[in-house]
């Protein structure tokens, strides 16, 4: 209880703070000549969190990026190591099979959760108001779930145990009812099996989110291009296809990107999984392992600015886009 | 009407949804019948059994106030709220601050600095995580005064990274206000800081909790900052629960119950908040 008052305190304090602050700044160009005041009130509305963003996204990030070419040691005092943890993290005994790991995961989960959630969103469009909007409550619901939930989720449905003994898992009961002998899924490697089975767990948090952009999008498809479609003897298919698909197209990529950088930056469910062991280790899960674990700075530092050259082109994207949306509207 | 909807009901799109939707419901139907039973039972036999037979089983709250009290669930429980509630709450004000200047405002950069936010919605929290955290210490060392570990680590950081899609949500919708009526008001000698708080605030009310929403469930949800910043003095709920996950002692129904209650809060501010969640999602969430 304790706790929760200190939150409450911080709650009022903090917003009685931060008013204050912005009240004080907005008293103090007050008093400026009229063109000065002109020229700063700006930076008064956006300063503040450009200081909150340089202290704790920027300047950490390209302190990673500067220790990734560093050794430190023990007292913490750095030295130029040039491209040395690099290449200790590509020396890794994990380092190729990760690679492949993290590639699988953008392109798999990615494509799928857009196809599903453009399927039910389509297949939503077709059953009356009052049931599609309880269907997509349902596909919706995984995405509160936090993902460490979604691992124990998953676990009952993954649960393996020796033949012979009760099988509480799912998908081991099944695979028994189908004349199959109880699989240890988590250890099955060959042709990746096992990460599969944890991209389904991100294919099912994330399908719902897909499918509420996506049916967005097809409900503002405007009837008459539809109907020009009809009326030319167009199918239901072609319809779908060389009509509504077009028009949605901005949203099908949105999604894409969006779950796509979600794929890249999968840790949770790997190490709560997992634990990144069978050949399932990613990335993010690789600096979490380095850092916390093994407390090797240098190649913790290596693994994230990979992931950061990863991410970069996409966040190009993003920007670019934006613009592009920006000089539209 | 736009696209068919209403007008051609079609069962066969809704057998595919109920077929679909009861695989997506099942795990989550089997993680609460588990977390019901008794623990003999759930270790010896699937949940489905449940459901071909309701009466026979024995049905069980004790895993829950097992877990509340022996896993010190119930105190989890507590720092999750405390480290969400600020973390949800307090970069709302920052954020409506930036999004007024970035919409209302002409000045010098504007472009670049907004820009540089739409890029950093995609930035890994990793990247900054390793320096934050020695900031933080290297700050304690000068100062005495404890951040890591205590809930205010969390709340920084969650607030910091919130502020690219806090801005972006709250511009987008402030965009959609007329000019016109921030014209009007200017016309009358109202200077920008009434205009914000007066006008601007409270029409963006709605964009507010839409954003609160989705800090909300993301701060709940977290793992990562939480270990990290708060670790294991106090135990959040995901980080309560991946220390259970361990230990297999525990019992299956344990663990459900435990991963229940920590999902008991999103299910419960989705199903009241859904139309403000799903605004947010469309005003165009990227994180």
């Amino acid at each position: 209880m304790k706790d929760l008052l200190t939150a409450a305190q911080a709650v009022i304090g903090g917003i009685a703070i931060t008013a204050l602050i912005y009240w004080l700044l907005n008293l103090l160009i007050h008093r400026l000549p009229e063109k000065i005041k002109k020229k700063i009130e700006p930076y008064v509305f956006i300063g503040p969190v450009l200081i909150l963003i340089g202290i704790f996204i920027v300047i950490p990030t390209i302190q990673s990026i500067r220790l990734s070419f560093m050794e430190e040691e023990i007292d913490g005092s750095t030295t130029w190591v040039g491209l040395q943890n690099f290449k200790d993290l590509f020396a890794e005994e994990y380092f190729p099979s990760m690679v492949v790991n993290n590639l699988m995961w953008i392109a798999i989960v990615p494509l799928l959760t857009v196809s599903i959630g453009l399927a039910i969103a389509q297949l939503a469009n077709n059953v009356g108001s009052r049931s599609e909007k309880i269907f997509k409550s349902i596909f919706f619901m995984p995405m509160t779930i936090s993902f460490v939930s979604a691992a124990v989720i998953w676990r009952y449905i993954y649960a393996y145990a020796p033949e012979g003994q009760d099988q509480v898992g799912l998908l081991n009961t099944l695979w028994i009812k189908l004349g199959g002998s109880p699989q240890a899924w988590f250890q099955i490697e060959s042709f990746r099996f096992n990460n599969l089975l944890l991209m389904v767990i991100l294919i099912w948090l994330s399908a719902g989110y897909s499918m509420v952009l996506l049916s967005a999008a097809i409900k503002s498809v405007p009837e008459d291009t539809l109907e020009a479609g009809r009326v030319d003897g167009a199918n239901t298919g072609q319809i779908f296809f060389k009509i509504v698909l077009p028009q949605i197209w901005p949203t099908v990529v949105a999604v894409f990107i969006t779950v796509l950088i979600g794929a890249m930056k999968i840790f949770d469910i790997v190490l709560a999984m997992t634990g990144g062991n069978y050949n399932t280790t990613v990335l993010a899960q690789t600096f979490y392992l380095e850092y916390f674990i093994y407390g090797n700075t240098g190649k913790a530092m290596a693994a994230v600015v990979i992931l950061i050259a990863a991410i970069i082109p996409v966040m190009f994207y993003q920007v670019r886009h934006y613009r592009k949306f920006e000089a539209a509207r | 009407m736009s696209y068919s909807n209403g007008t051609t009901k079609s069962r066969g799109s809704f057998i595919v949804l109920v077929f679909l939707s009861a695989l997506w419901l099942l795990p989550t139907v089997g993680l609460f019948i588990t977390s019901l039973r008794a623990k003999g039972e759930a270790q010896t036999s699937g949940w489905w059994d449940v459901l071909l037979n309701p009466f026979s089983q024995d049905w069980d709250l004790s895993s829950y106030t097992t877990v509340l009290t022996e896993n010190k669930l119930a105190t989890s429980f507590i720092s999750s709220l405390a480290v969400t509630i600020p973390a949800t709450i307090l970069p709302l004000l920052f954020a409506a601050y930036a999004a007024f200047g970035f919409t209302f405002l002409t000045f010098r950069g504007r472009e670049f600095f907004f820009s540089v936010i739409i890029g950093l919605l995609v930035v890994p929290l990793q990247g900054a995580l390793v320096p934050v955290l020695k900031m933080f210490i290297s700050f304690t060392d000068k100062t005495g005064i404890e951040i890591s570990g205590q809930y205010a680590a969390a709340w920084f950081v969650h607030s910091a990274f919130a502020m690219p899609l806090a801005i972006y949500i709250l511009r987008n919708y402030m965009m959609t206000i007329p000019n016109t009526l921030i014209e009007a008001a200017r016309m009358d000698g109202a200077s920008n800081f009434t205009i914000f708080w007066r006008l601007v605030l409270p029409i963006s009310v709605p964009a507010l909790a839409s954003f609160a929403i989705f800090q909300f469930l993301w701060v709940w949800n977290d793992y990562l900052i939480a270990f990290v910043f708060v670790g294991n003095e106090r135990p959040v709920l995901t980080y309560t629960l991946l220390a259970m996950l361990g230990q297999y002692g525990e019992g299956w129904q344990a663990v459900a119950a435990g991963s229940f209650i920590s999902l008991s809060v999103p299910l419960l501010v989705f199903f009241t908040l859904q139309r403000y969640f799903i605004r947010g999602l469309t005003a165009g969430a990227v994180k």
